[in-house]
């Protein structure tokens, strides 16, 4: 401000170069993402597909005859996909895979949803058989829980197996109090997030209906 | 430790070096704390939160001192914030694209960078006013700086939170980890130990010149 | 309700922006030992929080979905702009307000919890209530932050300290145990 007297800038010249710099950094940007997002999009497509083999526990790949179908899912109806997109919107659960063992029959479908835990948003993904209403398994896709309390949602390998074969809905019962086959015991320290993960799973489930939905589709497929 | 603004001919080892310890940004100047304490769980991610902040603060130094003679005097902050938000963006994308995993563990601090006052503040100090070579210079030396200070962090806090460095284990299965290290509070304690020692060892340096002064 | 509830409480003392996330340091460490200080200093605070977190969710809802890539840049612009002009604005209509919060607009701009605050709140899908709770509770936060600091230094001025913790060390090892204390407030949550 009391730099020694410069000459006055008219206010248009001061707009122009700040408009030319935005314009510049933004062809900047459009150019890197154009690099980037390709790659971006690839590891987040793969990182799903080796969820949704994870909570079905088949390997397509492995060429074992197992495989894994795509169904959208909006207000009018599941549909069928021609090819197996790994595109999901975790929120309003969009897109649901099914998977079918390697003697072609049917394992159940993974879901993917998202709500708000303790810190953060946590999204995670479940295998779900709707012939028997059983969640086959669940993994965390992403937390923020405290490190050291709440990521044992994520890090805590004994809790996460509870989700294996369990009867949905879940109910979260005390450390150690789990006795019926719908039960799941909350963790200790960090009773928030392990409720959030249960409730997760149950409101996937509940929203909309999904679950009869998943089940009438089924049925009506012949499977 | 005073001398903040530089002479305009200082030479050019000093101009590199004082940014890495003697003018340390973080534990110096206390500037970019946030990031300095919010991301220094793991040796692994105080490296990655470094490199970042290195290169948005090198790119950002090298395009403000090469245009610093087109950038009005009147808009020039915003303007850097413009420079600094886009390196920052690239950085967050190149990361996204890269290592993944790195992006995941940063978060919402990576997108921060842009408003970390050590970046914005070797812009308007030095940046705008020196070459292109002596800012590069400069920078390099600053990112150097921030790099270390993180690494402190980051060592601490692993090595005591979570009992291992850089994912190896050091203690054995023994250890109970000192879980509040890696949680916030353990930021602003270890920042805090880090300092109390700094300026600990400064002054008995100080006592020992001077009582060798005095002896001699 | 409950919900919004919910997310003002769990952003001013579980998850306080200074204290957990680190956010909004440069204020918590400059701040004098005044206290009036620190509740003028929280009010600017507050207020330009709720301009971010309006401003955050209109790009979000109308120009941003298509470019992703454009949010950092806009965000810190845009609100950068908007601050200035209420700046302005308050300055020609109440003085009085402007020699009392005036001061610390242009400074708060600069404020990691401003840009904080508008991408936590897009990476957690909030919308516009919801955005409004977060920055109501994250501004009360900071104040609360602010203020607890202020008068423990207020009270610290006349401690005898060995003279190699005075100063920011003192202030850290305060913060860590001010933070200590504040995820005593997780509790609050749990029993609920």
């Amino acid at each position: 401000m009391n730099a020694p007297a410069r000459p006055e800038v008219a206010p248009w010249k001061l707009a122009m170069t700040l408009a030319v710099a935005g314009a510049l950094a933004g062809l900047l940007l459009v150019f890197v993402d154009q690099v980037t997002r390709p790659k971006i999009e690839a590891h987040r497509r793969a990182t799903l597909k080796d969820a949704v083999k994870e909570v079905l526990a088949i390997d397509p790949d492995a060429g074992d005859g197992s495989r894994i179908v795509s169904v959208r899912v909006d207000d009018a109806g599941l549909e069928l996909e021609p090819e197996a997109q790994y595109e999901v919107d975790a929120s309003t659960i969009d897109r649901v895979f099914l998977g079918y063992d390697a003697s072609g029959a049917v394992r159940g479908f993974a879901i993917v949803h998202q709500q708000m835990g303790f810190q953060d948003v946590i999204r995670l993904i479940f295998g779900y058989d709707p012939r028997t209403e059983t969640v086959l398994a669940m993994r965390v896709l992403e937390s923020r829980e405290t490190p050291g309390l709440g990521d044992k949602i994520e890090k805590d390998a004994a809790w996460v197996a509870m989700f294996d074969d369990v009867k949905a809905p879940i109910v979260a019962v005390k450390s150690g109090e789990r006795s019926a086959p719908d039960e799941v015991d909350t963790i200790t320290g960090a009773t928030i997030s392990a409720k959030g993960v249960i409730d997760i799973v149950n409101a996937a489930l509940a929203r909309q209906e999904l679950a009869k939905r998943l089940a009438q589709w089924l049925q009506e497929a012949g499977q | 430790m005073n001398d903040a603004t530089p002479a305009p001919a200082a030479p050019a080892a000093p101009v590199f070096l004082r940014g890495i310890w003697r003018e340390n940004p973080v534990l110096i100047h206390m500037l970019g704390l946030c990031p300095a304490l919010a991301v220094t769980n793991t040796v692994a991610n105080s490296l990655a939160m470094g490199i970042a902040t290195f290169f948005v603060l090198c790119g950002s130094s090298f395009l403000v001192s090469l245009l610093k003679r087109f950038i009005p005097h009147e808009i020039r902050i915003s303007t850097y914030i413009l420079i600094i938000a886009t390196f920052v963006t690239v950085a967050d994308m190149s990361l996204a694209a890269f290592t993944p995993g790195l992006h995941k563990a940063l978060g919402a601090y990576i997108a921060l960078i842009v408003v970390n006052c050590m970046i914005l503040g070797r812009q308007e100090a030095f940046a705008s006013k020196q070459s292109v070579g002596r800012s590069m210079l400069d920078a390099v030396g600053t990112g150097f700086g921030f790099i270390i200070a993180l690494v402190m962090m980051g060592a601490v806090r692993e090595v005591l939170g979570s009992g291992t460095f850089l994912g190896f284990s050091v203690f054995g299965d023994n250890f109970e980890p000192w879980v509040v290290m890696v949680l916030p509070p353990g930021g602003f304690l270890t920042l805090g130990f880090w300092l109390l020692g700094l300026s600990w060892w400064t002054e008995r340096k100080k006592q020992r010149a001077a009582a060798e002064g005095g002896a001699s | 309700m409950a919900e919004l509830l919910w997310i003002l409480l769990s952003a001013m003392v579980v998850n306080n922006f200074t204290l957990y996330y680190f956010l909004g340091l440069c204020p918590f460490m400059g701040v004098s030992g005044r206290v009036g200080t620190a509740i003028r200093m929280g009010a600017a605070n507050i207020f330009v929080l709720v301009i971010t977190s309006t401003c955050a969710w209109f790009l979000n809802t109308f120009v941003l979905e298509h470019a992703p890539y454009l949010r950092v840049i806009s965000f810190i612009v845009v609100i950068a702009s908007l601050v200035q002009i209420v700046e302005m604005a308050v300055k020609k209509l109440s003085p009085v307000l402007f020699r009392q919060l005036g001061i610390f607009l242009p400074l708060i701009t600069t404020n990691c919890a401003i840009l904080g605050l508008a991408i936590f709140q897009t990476n957690r899908g909030y919308g516009f209530l919801e955005g409004l709770a977060f920055a109501i509770g994250a501004g009360l936060g900071l104040t609360l932050a602010l203020i607890l600091m202020a008068s423990i230094r207020e009270d610290a001025e006349t401690a005898d300290v060995p003279g190699i913790a005075k100063g920011t060390a003192m202030v850290l090892i305060v913060a860590g145990s001010l933070s200590l204390a504040f995820m005593g407030f997780a509790g609050l949550l749990s029993s609920a």
